[in-house]
């Protein structure tokens, strides 16, 4: 009775038709894609993206050239120069990160002991030559300037679990 | 008109191509070159209004035989330097069966004549064209008239498969094998059983 | 057509065309007719093909060229045009470019005996099915000319398995059309979807009578025919990097998309053609016939095509040895039993169509 039950199994195809059956109800359930450029899935606090430097609310740059990030930073992707300024303050004269060495670890975030060094939700910074993924202080300024609101929002967030 | 143009370019290309397939260096292109003659043959066919032979030329000798060639000379190495060394000595030879087969073929087309009954009954042999297809007036002869010489033919080509498949057929031991059958015949059942086993013991 | 051409050019510039003219220029117009479309319904299909598989995969597929994505298949076109045509240095050009083209031949010349309606047919040949097969088996050489020109590795191993595939399934579809052959007794395509009218119970179409397994080895003859999911090993991704294709850029590569394509469809037709009945409805009855033939056939044509991207987006590819294993002990053995069983039920029954 097994070998006829099997048999016909076999003839009719059955195991088939059930998988075809089974992606048939596929073809017809909701769809999951995300629209991406007109639509963004959701992304964590903690999420890994541009990097930012931040200023304080006065419009004075946080970093103090501690250099722990360039220290910490695995890829070495962080060079700083620090030097006295005018008001007598210690602060970066070159702070550079190599974005296509990074490696996104977030270590330069962690060790930052003012919250300057930040990396932010943004990750569609694409660009078309390799000198553009070369970022300067300017750069990095103006990353935070532009991102300030969320990565003022994301700290707060995430604050509770630190 | 326009059968006549296509007669000639069929017949010409043919004709081309077939000293192609003799003279042309590399055996793939040789190979090639038959191809486009089987074609060219097939569009002869064609024109003569025998559609069912062309296309059991296309069909039999281009998409079958011919790809067959096509994937023994692909596979093959040669080394043309090799091959070329003993043209001077295979030459008288190759020259005098060239002169041997032309003139055999001027004999016997210099002698060919028809036995009277003959020419009748190859005439009474094919019904008019508008009436019954050609399909089936190949059919109705072949399988009646000519059914021995066609199962002979038949069980000629059977014995050269036979034949090709012993000669090649190995049975190798020691070597695993998939046995499809059994593998889809394998029921969890078989392979799989529930052990109830005490802490401690192990099985 | 020439006749509609003849009737334009005496009325339009008063001018009576020689017979030649009419005939060359109607030929001509009549393969234009038919060509274009398929190309156009090609463009299309693809189209339908990534929509098919992106439902089945739970994404939306194509949507942003077009009102929902429908002109994606004219800016890939127009992308791949603008690529460079890359030639290996190794590479036999005359060959290597000839390739493509072949094959986009062997998938368009094949649609000159498909009847779309009754009468609606570029050729309406004597011996179509037979014509259709000879074409059928000739687009391996497009895939396996490209394989050796290209002087590759991959190529080479993807024109073999090919070549190998493509025989091998020849056979089993060379039994099926025999068996459809003797229930009808002709070999013209017209003649056969006569035939299927009122076959069974009011049913059109072999599919509904003894000849039903008959069509699933077709079909999934026809899959490995046209190199689909599950039989695409010719051009297996992940093995042998899309095999024959991977030495072809740009146009030359977009032509053997396109001859694929095209057989695909033809294939499709010809199912519908031998087991569905063609233009005629499914169901043999009269207020059905209102539905215009055409209709009927390219509805079915659709159906068959979605089964094809159905099961490209469901099963896996399968194994070169179990591929034979398939054609030459499974499907080989089955359609040759039921040749001669379809062929003993006619005699029998003394139900010959002379």
């Amino acid at each position: 009775m097994a070998f006829l039950d099997h048999a016909a199994r076999t003839i009719f195809l059955t195991e088939f038709v059930k998988g075809m059956a089974l992606t048939l109800k596929y073809f017809f359930k909701k769809k999951v894609t995300i629209n991406n450029p007109h639509e963004k899935g959701p992304l964590s606090p903690r999420f890994r993206g541009e990097h930012a430097l931040r200023r304080y609310e006065n419009g004075e740059e946080r970093c103090i050239a501690c250099k722990l990030c360039e220290a910490i930073c695995p890829a070495q992707a962080i060079t700083i120069e620090a030097d006295i300024r005018d008001d007598g303050t210690r602060r970066t004269t070159r702070y550079d990160i190599d974005m296509t060495k990074c490696i996104y670890c977030g270590y330069c975030q962690e060790a930052c002991p003012v919250e300057a060094i930040v990396e932010g939700p943004n990750f569609e910074y694409a660009t078309e030559t390799r000198e553009e993924l070369l970022y300067d202080k300017e750069k990095l300024l103006d990353n935070g300037d532009r991102w300030e609101r969320q990565l003022a929002l994301n700290i707060e967030l995430d604050a509770p679990y630190r | 008109m326009i059968i006549a143009i296509c007669f000639y370019i069929f017949a010409t290309i043919l004709i081309g191509s077939a000293i192609m397939v003799v003279f042309s260096k590399n055996p793939v292109h040789s190979v090639l070159f038959l191809i486009l003659a089987f074609f060219n043959a097939a569009g002869l066919f064609v024109l003569l209004g025998a559609e069912f032979v062309a296309m059991i030329l296309v069909i039999v000798y281009v998409g079958a035989v011919a790809v067959m060639f096509l994937f023994v000379v692909m596979m093959l190495d040669i080394n043309f330097t090799e091959l070329r060394k003993g043209v001077q000595d295979y030459l008288p030879v190759g020259l005098l069966i060239g002169f041997i087969l032309p003139v055999e073929m001027a004999v016997i087309a210099g002698g060919w004549s028809m036995t009277d009954g003959i020419a009748s009954t190859i005439t009474a042999a094919t019904p008019p064209v508008n009436e019954v297809s050609n399909t089936a007036a190949i059919g109705s002869i072949l399988y009646t008239d000519y059914i021995f010489l066609f199962q002979l033919a038949g069980l000629i080509l059977l014995v050269a498969m036979i034949g090709a498949i012993v000669l090649t057929h190995r049975k190798r031991t020691g070597v695993k094998k998939q046995d499809i059958g059994k593998q889809v015949r394998r029921r969890r059942h078989e392979a799989f059983e529930a052990v109830d086993v005490k802490p401690g013991q192990g099985i | 057509m020439g006749k509609y051409i003849d009737i334009f050019m005496n009325w339009a510039f008063g001018y009576q065309m020689p017979e030649w003219a009419i005939l060359t220029f109607g030929t001509l117009a009549n393969v234009l007719l038919v060509a274009l479309p398929v190309l156009l319904a090609v463009a299309m299909i693809v189209y339908v093909d990534r929509k098919v598989w992106a439902a089945i995969h739970l994404r939306k597929g194509p949507n942003v060229v077009g009102p929902f994505g429908l002109m994606q298949s004219f800016a890939d076109g127009l992308k791949v045009f603008l690529k460079e045509t890359i030639i290996p240095a190794g590479a036999n050009k005359f060959l290597f470019l000839l390739a493509p083209g072949l094959s986009l031949i062997f998938g368009l010349v094949g649609w000159a005996v498909i009847p779309f309606d009754e009468g609606v047919v570029v050729s309406d040949l004597n011996v179509g099915i037979l014509y259709l097969f000879a074409v059928s088996s000739l687009a391996v050489y497009g895939i396996i000319i490209a394989g050796w020109a290209s002087n590759s590795r991959y190529a080479f191993l993807g024109a073999m398995r090919s070549a190998a595939q493509m025989i091998s399934y020849e056979v089993s579809i060379g039994f099926v059309l025999v068996s459809v052959l003797l229930c009808v007794g002709s070999l013209n395509l017209t003649d056969i979807v006569l035939a299927q009218k009122n076959v069974m119970f009011g049913f059109n179409g072999f599919f509904f009578t003894g000849l039903m397994p008959m069509f699933f080895i077709f079909f999934i003859s026809a899959l490995a025919e046209t190199n689909r999911t599950p039989f695409d090993l010719p051009e297996a991704e992940e093995e042998i990097v899309a095999g024959f294709q991977i030495e072809y850029s740009s146009m030359s590569m977009a032509l053997f998309y396109l001859g694929e394509y095209a057989t695909i469809i033809l294939m499709c037709g010809l199912m519908s053609i031998l087991f569905f009945g063609g233009w005629l409805p499914i169901i043999d009855w009269e207020p059905l016939y209102m539905i215009p033939g055409f209709i009927w056939f390219f509805g079915k044509m659709f159906f068959f095509f979605f089964c094809f991207a159905w099961i490209k987006a469901s099963v896996p590819r399968y194994r070169y040895d179990q591929l034979m294993r398939l054609g030459w002990k499974v499907f080989l053995p089955v359609s040759l039993i039921w040749v001669v069983l379809t062929s003993g039920y006619l005699v029998f029954f003394c139900k010959f169509a002379s």
